[in-house]
C-alpha cells in the first residue's frame, strides 16, 4: 500500500464512518475495515476500479467529484479522506470546503510540488517535472492543480481550516527527518488531518 | 471476469403453480379470497436455506426469467442473460425464485382468471394492485419455500420497485436488495406515456369496457399501439439510430416512384406491437402501468425517502444505464442519496450504454462485471 496510506490509518478511530473520496481500487478501504472496523463508503470514477472495489465487498458510489458533493449530508461522516486527488479536482477549494462539511474530521494527502526534486528538475531543464512518481506529460496529465505543502497551509489558514496534525513523508529513510523539518522542500507526500 | 456470455443456461424448466387460499388483503381495501402464483426456480436452495434469491419482473415480465421449456423453444426467458451458470445470478450458487405477479396473464391470478363470485373472467373489475400487494404475496410464495429471509431480493425497473419496498415491507427478510434502472417514484412523464399507452388500449373497440374476453373478442390493435410507445421509451435515439437510422423497409424515394416508402422502424415497432398483443392481456398492461404510476416509496413516510430507508437493514446495490430516459441515472442517484443519508450500506455504478432502459436486458460486459461482483460478495456471505 502507498506510504500516504498506511500513515493516516491511524488517524482514523476504530468503528468510524469514513467516506473515502477517489477511493481507487479499494485497497485502503479494505485494510481500514479489516485493520479498524470502520463504516466505509468509497467515491470513485474509474469503471475498473469500481469493479474491483465492489469485487472487494466495498461499498462504492460512481460518482465525480467534481460535479459536487451535495448528496451527501452534513457532519454525516466521521472522517472524509482524499488520499492523492486534491491535484486532480477541478476546484480544489470547494472541495476542501465539501469535505469538512461532510465529516467531522478530514484526512488529505497530496505530492508536494516544492519537493527539492521537482525544483532542481524545473531550475536545470525549464521543463514541467516528470518522474516516475509524477509520471505524466504536463498537457495529459489528471493532476490539474499541483500545489506545495506551504501552498495548501495558507490555504487552510485563508479558510480558517485547523490542522490539527501533520506528516510529511520524505524519499528515504534518512528524509523523514528533513522531511519533518523542512516539509516543504524534502516532503515528497503531505498529509494533513484538518477540521474546521 | 466476464460472465454472462459464454457461460450456460439452467436448460429446460418446468413452471409450477402454488395455491394460495387464505385471503390477501389489498392495499386498496380489497382481499383475493384465493390466488395462484405461477414461478420458476433455478439451482439449489441449501440445507440452511439461506441462498435464496428473488426476481421480480417489470411491467412485461413473467416468471419465464431463464432457461427453456422444452428442446424446440427458439427464446430462453427474459433474463437468460443475467441468471445461469456462472452468470451474475449464479445458479450454481444461488437457489433463484422467479415469480408471474399477481394480476399477470401467464397463469397466476390476473384478469384474465375467472372471477369466483360470476364465473367470468374478471376483466376489468379485478382489484387494482400495488406493488405493496405484489410484495405480500411474494412474501406468502417465500413462506411456502420454507425460504426465511432472500440473500437477495433483485429487479430492474418496476422489479427494482418491489425489490425496494420489500426492504421496507420485510426488512428482516432481505439482505441485499438490487435496483436496477429503477426510481423512488415515476415522473410526470413517465405517467403521461402510461396515460398514452392506457388511452391506445381503451379506444380500441375490441376492448369493449375491459369485457373483451366475454364478447370474445381481443384488443390487439389498442395493445400493439400502446407496446409501441412503450417500446420507443424502452430505447434511446442512439439505439434506434445505430439500429434502424433512416434505412427503408420497401418503396424508394427515387423521382417519379410512387410506392409507399417504409421505414426499418416502423416495421420494426409494428412487429413489435403485434407481437406483443398475441402474448399479453390488455387488462394487465393497464393494470401495471397504474401500478407504476401510483408508486411512491416514501408516501407514507412522510413523503421522504431518508425516513423511508431507515427501516430497511439490508445492503444495497442501485445500477442505471447513461442512456436510460425512462428510468434515468438521475432517479437512481435519489435513491443513492437517500440511502446515504439513512447511512445505510450501498454501492451505486451508472453503467455506460447506448441501449437505452433496455439495457439492463442485455449482456453488457461491464454490467454483468458488476453485477457479478456484488453477487459473488452476496453469495459470500452463506
Amino acid at each position: 500500500m502507498r506510504l500516504d496510506l498506511t500513515h493516516i490509518q491511524r488517524w482514523i478511530a476504530p468503528g468510524a464512518r469514513v467516506l473515502d473520496l477517489g477511493c481507487g481500487n479499494g485497497e485502503f478501504l479494505e485494510q481500514l475495515q479489516n485493520a479498524r472496523d470502520v463504516d466505509g463508503l468509497g467515491l470513485e470514477i474509474d469503471e475498473g476500479n469500481i469493479t474491483e472495489a465492489i469485487g472487494r465487498g466495498l461499498n462504492i458510489i460512481q460518482q465525480n467529484m467534481d460535479d459536487g458533493l451535495t448528496n451527501f449530508p452534513d457532519q454525516s461522516f466521521d472522517t472524509v479522506v482524499m488520499a492523492h486527488a486534491l491535484q486532480a479536482v477541478h476546484f480544489p477549494d470547494r472541495v476542501l470546503d465539501e469535505m469538512l462539511r461532510i465529516g467531522r474530521e478530514c484526512i488529505v494527502t497530496f505530492p508536494n510540488f516544492g519537493h527539492w526534486s521537482c525544483r532542481l528538475y524545473l531550475a536545470t531543464r525549464g521543463r514541467m517535472p516528470v518522474s516516475k512518481f509524477m509520471p505524466f506529460s504536463w498537457y495529459d496529465t489528471p493532476n490539474i492543480h499541483f500545489c506545495t505543502v506551504k501552498d495548501f497551509q495558507q490555504l487552510c489558514e485563508q479558510k480558517g481550516i485547523r490542522i490539527l496534525e501533520k506528516d510529511m513523508i520524505g524519499n528515504t529513510p534518512r528524509e523523514p527527518l528533513l522531511a519533518s523539518a523542512w516539509p516543504n522542500l524534502f516532503a515528497v507526500t503531505a498529509t494533513f488531518r484538518i477540521t474546521r | 471476469m466476464t460472465a454472462g456470455t459464454q457461460n450456460g443456461s439452467v436448460g429446460i424448466v418446468v413452471p409450477q403453480t402454488a395455491h394460495f387460499e387464505e385471503p390477501l388483503l389489498l392495499a386498496c381495501g380489497r382481499s383475493l379470497p384465493s390466488f395462484d402464483l405461477v414461478f420458476e426456480t433455478y439451482g439449489t436452495l441449501n440445507p440452511q436455506r439461506s441462498n435464496a434469491v428473488l426476481v421480480c419482473h417489470a411491467l412485461s415480465g413473467h416468471h419465464h426469467a431463464a432457461g427453456y421449456h422444452s428442446e424446440s423453444d427458439t427464446k430462453p426467458g427474459w433474463w437468460d442473460e443475467c441468471i445461469g451458470p456462472g452468470k451474475p445470478i449464479d445458479t450454481e450458487r444461488f437457489f433463484v425464485v422467479s415469480l408471474n405477479n399477481l394480476g399477470g396473464c401467464h397463469g397466476s391470478t390476473g384478469p384474465c382468471s375467472p372471477n369466483p363470485e360470476t364465473g367470468k373472467p374478471w376483466g376489468p373489475d379485478f382489484p387494482p394492485l400495488r406493488a405493496r400487494d405484489w410484495v405480500n404475496s411474494q412474501a406468502r410464495l417465500a413462506d411456502r419455500l420454507g425460504i426465511g429471509c432472500w440473500a437477495a431480493v433483485i429487479g430492474g425497473s418496476l422489479g427494482g420497485m418491489q425489490a425496494m419496498r420489500w426492504s421496507l415491507e420485510y426488512p428482516e427478510r432481505v439482505q441485499h436488495c438490487i435496483v436496477i434502472a429503477s426510481a423512488l417514484k415515476l415522473s410526470a412523464q413517465n405517467i403521461a406515456f402510461n396515460e398514452i399507452a392506457r388511452q391506445a388500449i381503451e379506444s380500441d373497440p375490441d376492448f369493449a369496457g375491459g369485457r373483451y374476453l366475454e364478447q370474445g373478442l381481443t384488443p390487439s390493435r389498442g395493445l400493439g399501439l400502446a407496446r409501441m410507445i412503450g417500446h420507443v421509451t424502452y430505447l434511446s435515439d442512439d439505439a434506434m439510430a445505430n439500429k434502424f437510422g433512416r434505412d427503408l423497409r420497401s418503396g424508394t424515394f427515387e423521382h417519379g416512384q410512387e410506392a409507399a416508402v417504409e421505414f426499418q422502424v416502423e416495421s420494426y415497432l409494428r412487429h413489435q406491437g403485434s407481437q406483443f398483443s398475441g402474448n399479453f392481456d390488455a387488462n394487465t398492461y393497464i393494470l401495471m402501468t397504474h401500478a407504476l404510476d401510483y408508486f411512491d416509496l416514501a408516501r407514507e413516510y412522510n413523503n421522504d425517502p431518508v425516513e423511508a430507508f431507515r427501516r430497511a437493514q439490508c445492503s444495497f446495490l442501485v445500477l442505471s444505464f447513461s442512456t436510460d430516459w425512462r428510468f434515468s441515472p438521475e432517479r437512481s442517484r435519489e435513491i443513492v442519496e437517500a440511502l446515504i443519508a439513512a447511512q445505510k450500506p450501498v454501492t451505486y455504478a451508472d453503467i455506460a450504454a447506448d441501449e437505452g432502459h433496455d439495457a439492463f436486458l442485455l449482456p453488457l460486459p461491464r454490467y454483468l462485471d458488476v453485477f457479478g461482483s456484488y453477487m459473488s460478495r452476496v453469495g459470500e456471505q452463506h
